[in-house]
């Protein structure tokens, strides 16, 4: 399947907003990934990347207004009726979720789901149970065989994990969205996911969009970083550049947060004072105001432009210079 | 003087058996959870109790506070273990905040549970709105139920309701868990105000290297229930001597993109309790095993004043001032 | 907006509505407290609301169609028809709250027994527990009753024999779920008492489902009492109960069909009253539903 355009871009997503009700829980996101690209997205809860998530897959949640676009191989999941979001589902994008005992039905083998999983394929059963087996090798899992006859609460937390990835990627989708893939598990067993997923990348022909509140997930694995704060992409821009040369201040306040970041004994750990602020409606001018250390009387009224500081990189504050 | 010390502690829980077996008489299997734990706790102090899931930590804290039939010695404030004592001079703070308050008691009512149960006089307890007020909550929070707390409230509250008795000992579970960063220093900040305030000795319990890095003294690393290595965290962050030690500190992910790791630090899968690895535990996933790993359990030797290994092979070499084994 | 996002802001917030007024603001929930009280209140004011006394005969005056005199007509003795159903209420209400009452009470406690209680416990209440579940329910009835004798007490008693069984079990999974929550740990961990662990903090949590449940097994139990008194193995006549009133109503069927429609109703509006207030209250009674969030 090659849906993507010319310059390899995957998944754009142009002035995406969802609202519930009065909430406005993201307010016009705009981001990229091309093929064979690994973004990140990072933010603390209720910063809206759960939101964006849900959305990448055109499966928002209930009661959601969504507005805008997100174009997955140059077709618009949000425009798309309901059918047509069915069939891009799976073949087009697939989801990692946190928790991998969720996304598998617990009263089926792994075989059973994986087998189906690929319904859209024209392979006999045979065929598909192989594939099914290949995946689950490709990913780690010792004896794939014996693992497709098994139920998913037989298998240990990173097998699970495992197994999800398979899962996803058993369809080849062009993008491919991984909610918190570690959060849930052990540090040794975290690093041997991020690993995998690094493996795949280079593999795997489509995007990577890796959301998570750890930045050590971000700087192990991603290529470009967005930074969400309440409901609000705020800064944009390589890896390298978001960590070594944050712009927006809650960048800057995030990883100096972070104890990663702190080497040696502190007397005190840094916080950012203060709540996230409600979104219904969100405050007018910069969202992060309240909180930003050095916000100024235009922060609070007007919405923060955004400036772009170098290719690829651009944060939407008042504060920052080109 | 020790705050709290244990002497080759041990846990094991019974299996459940079946019917059969119960009416057949046969030796009830037993699972050994923890083995061989020997550790002290200052008043003062913050001990940074580190392992993965299954490496038993929560069981060592259910056990030092009387709440599981444990083996060996266990001393606290230089006494044996006595439950009433513990009641009242120790206090745990669970993982989940919000599950470790009762549903349906207000937040005021909640904090002052320890006086009820310890049927303190009226004269001698402190007002919910004070309770709050020293974990830097506003008074009104005591109307609240749990489930209307954010996540760094109700572990605020969960502190308060630990201090509510002046314990000299807490233990924190996972104090960070499901806190965003920028809160995460917040608690961390203000259990380091408290032991420093109050003289309280603290375990702090998790599996995330940075929370202990920044506010233990003192570290003890837990793999599969047994301590590998304990020393100052400093020196053990800086050159660990248990190969899971360093393996567990390589595989913090790295905010920094400039130093990823190429490699992995470690593969494989914590083994399961039910099939614990003969010798030294860790050997199945050891980088530097020999065959004597899979045979022998290794002993616990001192590689310097303050620090103990677990291990055959340490990877630094024992001080040769410093005392070689024994207590 | 919502409790739970107003809650974030510290302090300043409304208090939250008891559990009566989250009851009254559902339609559902209000349409069943309402029925239900009304119920309730014809039942306890019986005597000052009958406008004829529910024995006295009037044989001349049997069988009528409903009119000013007798809103509902007589039956075929020229008995009140409304008089007596509006007494009929005071034994349905005795022996369906009563029973009910009473097999929860004691399902409450030895579900909590067994769930938070040792294994053994656990084991011995639910195999007496299963055996008693087990027996089926009319065979049950009508074996007791051919024993005892037919009597609104023995009546009750096999009520409460055979749905105690249903109530301890609920209780006792809603025990077992929490008895390894970490509120109760951390009640342990404060050295509380087992008494003050299961009534302080257990029972506040199990006892609004029981209730739920208890509210929506009233209308069978009051139509176990209609049925049964129907077959003349209930309440014994003279005494109005609605099964008898229904009884009477179908034997005189052909020359006044007002009967069975007049015994009919009450009975249908007191199952749609307790149904509804069940509905009602699994909403009301969980605090974590409350104002609901985003």
């Amino acid at each position: 399947m090659t849906g993507a355009q010319d310059d390899g871009t995957v998944l754009r997503v142009e002035g995406l907003s969802v609202s519930y009700g009065a909430v406005q829980a993201l307010r016009g996101a705009s981001l990229i990934a091309r093929r064979s690209e690994v973004i990140g997205i990072v933010g603390e809860s209720g910063c809206g990347k759960s939101t964006l998530a849900s959305a990448l897959i055109g499966l928002p949640a209930p009661g959601a207004r969504m507005r805008g676009q997100v174009e997955i191989g140059g077709r618009d999941i949000v425009a798309a009726p309901e059918r047509a979001r069915r069939a891009m589902r799976g073949a087009a994008v697939a989801m990692i979720f946190q928790d991998p005992m969720t996304s598998f039905n617990p009263v089926l083998t792994l075989g059973q789901q994986l087998t189906d999983f690929q319904h859209r394929s024209a392979l006999p059963r045979r065929a598909r149970r192989a594939r099914a087996a290949a995946m689950l090798a490709r990913v780690g899992l010792p004896d794939p065989e014996l693992a497709l006859d098994r139920h998913i609460h037989e298998l240990s937390g990173g097998m699970r994990q495992r197994a999800a990835i398979a899962a996803a990627l058993l369809m080849q989708p062009q993008l491919l969205v991984a909610d918190e893939p570690t959060t849930a598990l052990d540090v040794t067993m975290e690093a041997q996911i991020i690993h995998l997923l690094r493996e795949l990348r280079h593999e795997h022909q489509g995007a990577i969009v890796v959301i998570t509140h750890h930045l050590g997930v971000i700087g192990e694995l991603c290529d470009r970083v967005y930074v969400m704060y309440a409901g609000e992409i705020v800064e944009e821009g390589t890896t390298d550049e978001i960590y070594h040369d944050p712009r927006h201040p809650y960048t800057q306040a995030l990883i100096a947060c972070d104890p990663a970041h702190i080497a040696g004994t502190v007397d005190r750990l840094p916080t950012i004072p203060d709540r996230v602020p409600d979104l219904d409606p969100p405050p007018p001018g910069c969202s992060f105001a309240p909180r930003c250390p050095v916000a100024m009387a235009r922060c609070r009224t007007d919405a923060p432009p955004r400036v772009t500081v170098g290719p690829g990189h651009a944060a939407a504050c008042h504060r920052v210079t080109p | 003087m020790s705050l709290f010390e244990l002497h080759e502690v041990g846990v094991d829980i019974p299996l459940a058996r079946g019917i059969t077996a119960a009416l057949g008489g046969h030796e009830p299997r037993v699972l050994n959870i923890l083995d061989g734990i020997t550790l002290d706790l200052h008043a003062g102090e913050t001990l940074g109790l580190v392992g993965e899931s299954g490496s038993g930590k929560t069981t060592l804290a259910r056990a030092m506070l009387g709440l599981r039939a444990a083996r060996g010695q266990m001393r606290f404030q230089g006494q044996p273990l006595v439950r009433a004592v513990l009641r009242r001079a120790t206090a745990m703070m669970f993982q989940d905040p919000v599950a470790s308050l009762s549903p349906r008691m207000r937040v005021g009512d909640a904090v002052c549970e320890p006086y009820v149960i310890q049927r303190i006089p009226r004269s001698r307890r402190r007002s919910a709105a004070d309770l709050l007020d020293s974990v830097g909550l506003p008074p009104s929070l005591a109307a609240l139920y749990p489930h209307e707390l954010s996540g760094g409230q109700a572990r605020r509250v969960c502190a308060a309701r630990a201090l509510a008795l002046n314990p000299a000992l807490v233990i924190a579970d996972e104090p960070t868990a499901g806190l965003d960063v920028s809160i995460q220093g917040d608690i961390l900040n203000l259990m380091a105000d408290l032991k420093r305030e109050r003289g309280i000795g603290l375990m702090i319990i998790t599996h995330n290297l940075p929370v202990i890095r920044h506010s233990a003294e003192r570290i003890a690393v837990l793999y599969l229930g047994r301590l590998v290595e304990t020393g100052p965290t400093p020196e053990v962050f800086a050159r660990p001597a248990h190969p899971y030690t360093a393996s567990l500190i390589a595989s913090q992910p790295n905010p920094d993109p400039r130093k990823r790791r190429a490699d992995l630090a470690i593969r494989g899968e914590v083994p399961s309790l039910l099939r614990r690895p003969p010798g030294c535990p860790f050997h199945t996933r050891c980088p530097v095993a020999r065959d004597i790993c899979a045979r022998v359990p290794p002993p616990e030797i001192h590689v310097s004043a303050t620090r103990r290994v677990r291990c055959h092979f340490p990877l630094i070499q024992p001080d040769r001032n410093g005392p070689q084994g024994g207590q | 907006m919502s409790f739970a996002a107003d809650s974030r802001t510290d302090g300043a917030r409304p208090r939250p509505r008891g559990a009566l007024g989250r009851l009254m603001s559902e339609p559902m929930g209000a349409t069943g407290a309402v029925l239900v009280a009304l119920f309730i209140a014809v039942a306890l004011f019986a005597p000052l609301i009958a406008p004829y006394d529910p024995l006295a005969l009037d044989i001349p005056a049997k069988l009528q169609g409903p009119s000013l005199a007798h809103p509902a007509g007589t039956d075929q003795l020229g008995r009140d028809t409304l008089s007596r159903l509006i007494y009929g209420a005071r034994t349905a209400l005795a022996i369906a709250m009563g029973a009910t009452g009473a097999a929860g009470v004691i399902g409450l406690a030895l579900g909590m027994m067994a769930g938070y209680g040792p294994r053994w416990l656990d084991g011995a209440l639910m195999l007496v527990l299963d055996s008693l579940a087990s027996l089926p329910m009319i065979l049950f009835a009508l074996a007791v009753i051919t024993v005892l004798g037919p009597s609104a007490t023995t009546l009750v008693f096999v009520i409460i024999l055979v749905s105690i069984s249903g109530y301890a079990r609920l209780v006792r999974a809603q025990t077992l779920g929490l008895a390894n929550a970490e509120f109760i740990q951390a009640e342990r961990t404060m050295g509380a008492s087992n008494l003050r662990i299961l009534f302080r903090h257990l029972m506040p949590n199990v006892v609004g489902p029981l209730l739920i449940v208890l509210s929506m097994d009233v209308p069978v139990v009051i139509m176990l009492e209609a049925g049964l008194s129907y077959l003349n193995l209930g309440i014994r006549p003279p005494v109005p109960s609605w099964g008898n009133i229904l009884y009477d109503g179908y034997s005189s069927l052909r020359q006044q069909p007002a009967l069975v429609i007049a015994a009919g109703v009450p009975l249908v509006l007191s199952t749609i009253g307790f149904t509804f207030l069940g509905e009602g209250l699994r909403d009301a009674l969980d605090p974590r539903l409350k104002g609901g969030g985003p």
